[in-house]
């Protein structure tokens, strides 16, 4: 199978949120970058699983500049056997869905992955563009997805339960919590993905949608209203009285 | 014209589509342009959303279209929002919207910000307003002169009942293609309120020990009307179901109370709930990180204070009702 993984680059989980003086970005200095949770853990192992039972070659690509070689060096010792970097700083989601659809137009793609969203911006748009791009269904949160003989049965998460689907076409699927198990690179995999190819691809000439005007951080949270735990009556009183909650 | 997408189940509005209403029309008021809604599939009472201030709703009334299907949802939307010359579509940020914001936006050939809680109007100018890194910020957005897509997040805003009128409703035949995706099964919690659209959650983590110890916490729940969650540890050891878990790997909620029983609030945790609009905390331990994300705050032993919580709401309902 033919598998092309979309991989992004976010801040640690842990890292400080600031921004710059003009509140126009996010202050990038002194901070951990990781390769997308969603990315790394369950879309790109679900395609390296898939390729292992199948066959084939999965791709891995990022739109970005060459800073973020390290992510798509870690996705190639995870496993994947090529990566691909269109060069460019990526301003919004449809740019980069457009460079994206632009490089998998021609190829043939049998499943695009993408993860359901990236941690910092916290989108999720950016698969169903890329479907619609290149005029492929697009199915969201997914948690599970079985293959055999070209047919995909994918479970997806919905309000409150799971739906269950069944396709033998082309898609793009984004991946949720559940598709797979996160893996660690071993040594080998490391040494291995040095020699592996990573191409890089000029960007084309695309539209890009709104961008962020500013940023800002929340009023700070006030202090903490601590109620004795023998008077519980105190605390339903507050709720209802001050929270007005219930 | 400002397009919404009023979702339903099973014939019915869900909670969102109430939501949307009062956010398109709201955002009509203030912006001087009209709001109509579409509602697509088998529906019983689609006019009732007049009385969230949408005057005019287009069913498409085709059974194909009961269930969720991306491309004949974008066809529909699209073919409709053409020819009502709609500026802006708004969308719930749901499974189904999620499926469909970026698509939509693409077909339209109009920018898209997803995710959104809130809108603004600085100087006559429209601007949207999103949480971004899992709830530690905001970012502004200015709507712009183009066409636009927008999807609201659940539980953004209180639905305002403008007035007891009905809105018109105008049947709409329309083609559409479908995804040659096959529904096979849908397996949905019943009875109880979904987690993302609950407005009461309680919440308990490894704190409870064991999975046989949830009973105060289910107790708890049901006499306060609350929909049940979980930390993540809690549903990876399979404690409780998957669809429980919140945070940043699970799911994000905003209700308007988050009890959190036995949960020590690390930071992947809060992600998924900081946007609560209150929180409570039942915690033994005082140096809990959770207490300083916290508007109330409990420092005992779960095992005896969620009990006497219990018996604290149930004698509060009976004198309120
Ligand atoms: C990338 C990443 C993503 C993650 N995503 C999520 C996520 O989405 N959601 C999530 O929840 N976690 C997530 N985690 C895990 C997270 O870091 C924490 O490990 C987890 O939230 C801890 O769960 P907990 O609070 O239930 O358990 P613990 O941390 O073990 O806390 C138990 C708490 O219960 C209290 N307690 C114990 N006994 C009692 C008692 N008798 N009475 C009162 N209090 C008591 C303790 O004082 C303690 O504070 C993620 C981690 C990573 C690295
Ligand atoms: N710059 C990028 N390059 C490649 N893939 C990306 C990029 N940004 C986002 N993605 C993919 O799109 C998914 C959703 O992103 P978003 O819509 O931005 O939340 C991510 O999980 C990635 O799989």
């Amino acid at each position: 199978m033919n598998l092309l993984v979309c991989v992004s680059k976010t801040p640690d989980t842990t890292a400080k949120v600031d921004f710059s003086e003009d509140g126009k970005s996010y202050n990038e200095s002194g901070k951990q970058f990781i390769m997308n949770p969603y990315d790394e853990w369950y879309a790109l192992v679900r395609a390296l699983e898939l390729k292992e039972s199948e066959g084939g070659e999965v791709v891995i690509i990022n739109v970005g500049p060459a800073s973020n070689d390290s992510i798509l060096r870690k996705g190639l010792a995870i496993g994947a056997d090529k990566a691909v970097r269109i060069d460019a700083e990526a301003p919004d989601a449809l740019f980069v869905a457009s460079q994206i659809a632009e490089y998998a137009r021609d190829k043939d793609f049998d499943i695009i992955f993408t993860g359901k969203e990236t941690i910092d911006y916290n989108g999720g748009i950016l698969g169903g563009m890329l479907a619609e791009l290149l005029d492929l269904p697009f199915v969201s949160f997914a948690s599970k997805m079985d293959y055999h003989d070209g047919q995909a049965t994918i479970e997806r998460d919905v309000e409150g339960g799971v739906e269950v689907l069944k396709t033998s076409g082309k898609f793009v699927i984004s991946a949720s919590k559940g598709l797979a198990e996160q893996r660690i690179p071993n040594m080998r995999g490391i040494m291995m993905a040095k020699r592996k190819p990573l191409e890089v691809v000029e960007a084309v000439e695309v539209k890009t949608g709104p961008v962020v005007d500013k940023f800002e951080l929340p009023p700070e949270k006030g202090e903490v209203k601590m109620v004795d735990p023998e008077n519980m009556e105190e605390l339903v009183r507050l709720l209802h009285e001050e929270a007005k909650v219930i | 014209m400002i397009l919404i997408i009023a979702e339903s189940k099973e014939g019915k509005f869900k909670k969102n589509a109430f939501e949307i209403a009062t956010f398109g029309s709201r955002i009509a008021q203030e912006t001087g342009s009209e709001c109509a809604a579409v509602v697509l599939g088998s529906h019983e009472n689609p006019s009732v959303l007049g009385k969230y201030g949408v005057p005019k709703v287009y069913h498409v009334n085709n059974d194909k279209l009961d269930n969720f299907d991306d491309v004949a949802y974008r066809d529909v939307i699209t073919k409709l929002a053409d020819e009502l010359n709609a500026k802006l579509v708004v969308l719930p940020h749901t499974a189904e919207g999620k499926g469909l914001t970026g698509k939509l936006s693409v077909a339209m050939d109009a920018g898209c910000i997803s995710a959104v809680n809130g809108f603004k109007v600085v100087a006559g100018e429209l601007n949207f307003v999103k949480p971004v890194f899992s709830g530690k910020a905001f970012a502004t957005f200015k709507a712009g002169e183009g066409k636009l897509v927008v999807s609201l997040i659940p539980n953004s805003l209180q639905i305002g009942e403008a007035s007891g009128y009905e809105a018109e409703v105008i049947s709409k035949e329309i083609d559409f293609r479908s995804s040659g995706i096959e529904l096979v099964e849908k397996n949905v919690v019943t009875g109880e309120v979904p987690l993302p659209e609950a407005e009461l959650v309680v919440s308990a983590g490894r704190g409870m020990k064991e999975p046989s110890n949830w009973g105060i916490i289910e107790e708890l729940a049901d006499k306060l009307g609350a929909t049940t969650a979980c930390s993540r540890p809690v549903s990876d050891s399979g404690w409780r179901p998957h669809h429980e878990h919140v945070g940043q790997t699970g799911i994000a909620i905003r209700p308007n109370l988050y009890i959190a029983i036995g949960i020590s609030g690390a930071i992947q945790h809060l992600a998924g709930v900081n946007n609560s609009k209150v929180i409570v905390v039942i915690n033994k331990d005082p140096e809990a990180p959770f207490f300083k994300a916290a508007d109330y705050g409990v420092c005992a032993d779960l095992f005896d204070v969620v009990p006497r919580l219990t018996e604290a709401i149930e004698k509060f309902k009976a004198e309120n009702n």
